[in-house]
């Protein structure tokens, strides 16, 4: 009962945060959290074969799929506060409250007594004899669940499946598309920018310095953009500063080597 | 040792899960939230597996998860089509059978 002890509110616990979390993949993560618990729950309850699967299955992969999706749509995955019905939020709190009172309560009307144990019927080993019961009683829904997961598969396939309408375009295409942009809109016709050319970073978060000292924003990548994780001119400011200033703290006989327009500067500031 | 207290837990789980699913706006997170709920009923029919002291929770527990792969598989590709042409996975954004 230790192990039930410890991870009850572990659980309890991530799968509160699976609520209340802003992004998906936090949840994904508590998810996990919640998964491996009920796997050690599993063997806590006399079910080797499930531990197993329900970390290679559940947490291995179908978590994993998860993940996956989250990386392909999660760039602007974040979840909206807007209530499109009204009061709809506590509403659902309520009815979830009353549910969890009602399933709580009911269960404690009612007494289990000490349980039988599964050393009886686990005598030959679990996995032999969930192998008999499931090959000789349940051998039909084990035949129903592949022609399941076929057509699982198949519907995945056909669900990702992007049919192309037209013809793909050549690099000679894209060429002659550049040019028209350019004379009808006025579109750069080069390559863009890369990142940070002129700043001091050139790291892929950091944009492109123009020369008149602002930002240029065709040189970052449109999801960092939508993440919102590009640095700021002003705070790569501040970082020039900061390296003056541990240059600075450096000592004084480096900072002279370094030459008399440096210290001219610092003086003035 | 008796079920009782796992039986309690799943049934909390299951609970938060059904919470998640009302009022989650994230198709992915809802999804995340309806796998909860399935694993929460699963550790009620394993602990009540041990509580009768025979195998056939663990067999249905077993299948609950084959059926949830299955699930999880054709809901995400779902989401993914969904995101694709509508550039969102908010739930409340697939509403246009509505108007």
């Amino acid at each position: 009962m230790t192990a039930f002890w410890i991870l009850a509110p572990i659980m309890v616990l991530a799968a509160l945060g699976i609520l209340f979390v802003r992004k998906a993949v936090h949840a994904a993560l508590l998810l996990a959290v919640v998964m491996m618990s009920l796997a050690v729950l599993y063997l806590v309850l006399e079910a080797p074969f499930l531990f197993a699967v329900q970390i290679i299955v559940y947490t291995g992969a179908i978590l994993m799929l998860f993940l996956f999706v989250v990386m392909l749509v999660g760039v602007d995955a974040s979840d909206s506060v807007i209530e499109t019905i009204r009061g709809q939020r506590v509403l659902a709190i309520l009815a979830g409250l009353v549910l969890g009172l009602v399933l709580v309560t009911a269960l404690g009307q009612i007494t289990l007594g000490s349980a039988v144990g599964l050393d009886d019927a686990n005598k030959g080993g679990n996995i032999e004899a969930l192998a008999n019961i499931l090959f000789s009683r349940y051998v039909f829904a084990f035949e129903t669940t592949s022609a399941l997961l076929i057509t699982a598969a198949v519907g995945a396939m056909v669900l990702a499946h992007r049919e192309r309408l037209g013809p793909k375009p050549t690099q000679a295409d894209l060429a002659a598309q550049r040019v028209r942009d350019y004379a009808d809109k006025g579109l750069h016709l080069g390559p863009l920018p890369p990142p940070g050319v002129f700043a001091r970073h050139n790291a892929v978060d950091t944009p492109a310095l123009l020369p008149d000292g602002t930002a240029a924003q065709e040189s970052i990548s449109r999801v960092l953009a939508a993440r919102g994780t590009v640095r700021s001119a002003p705070a790569l400011a501040d970082d020039i500063e900061g390296v003056q200033r541990s240059l600075e703290s450096l000592g004084d006989a480096s900072a002279r080597a370094e030459g008399p327009a440096v210290a001219n500067t610092e003086e003035e500031k | 040792m008796t079920a009782t207290p796992y039986v309690v837990l799943s049934a909390i789980i299951f609970t938060i899960g059904c919470v998640g699913v009302l009022t989650r706006r994230n198709a992915i997170v809802v999804f995340m939230c309806v796998e909860l709920m399935l694993n929460a009923s699963n550790l009620a029919l394993v602990a009540f597996a041990r509580q009768h002291g025979n195998l056939d929770g663990q067999i249905a527990a077993f299948f609950v998860m084959v059926v949830a792969a299955a699930e999880v598989v054709v809901g995400l590709a779902i989401i993914m089509t969904i995101f694709r042409t509508r550039r969102s996975a908010s739930v409340d954004d697939a509403s246009l059978l509505k108007y």
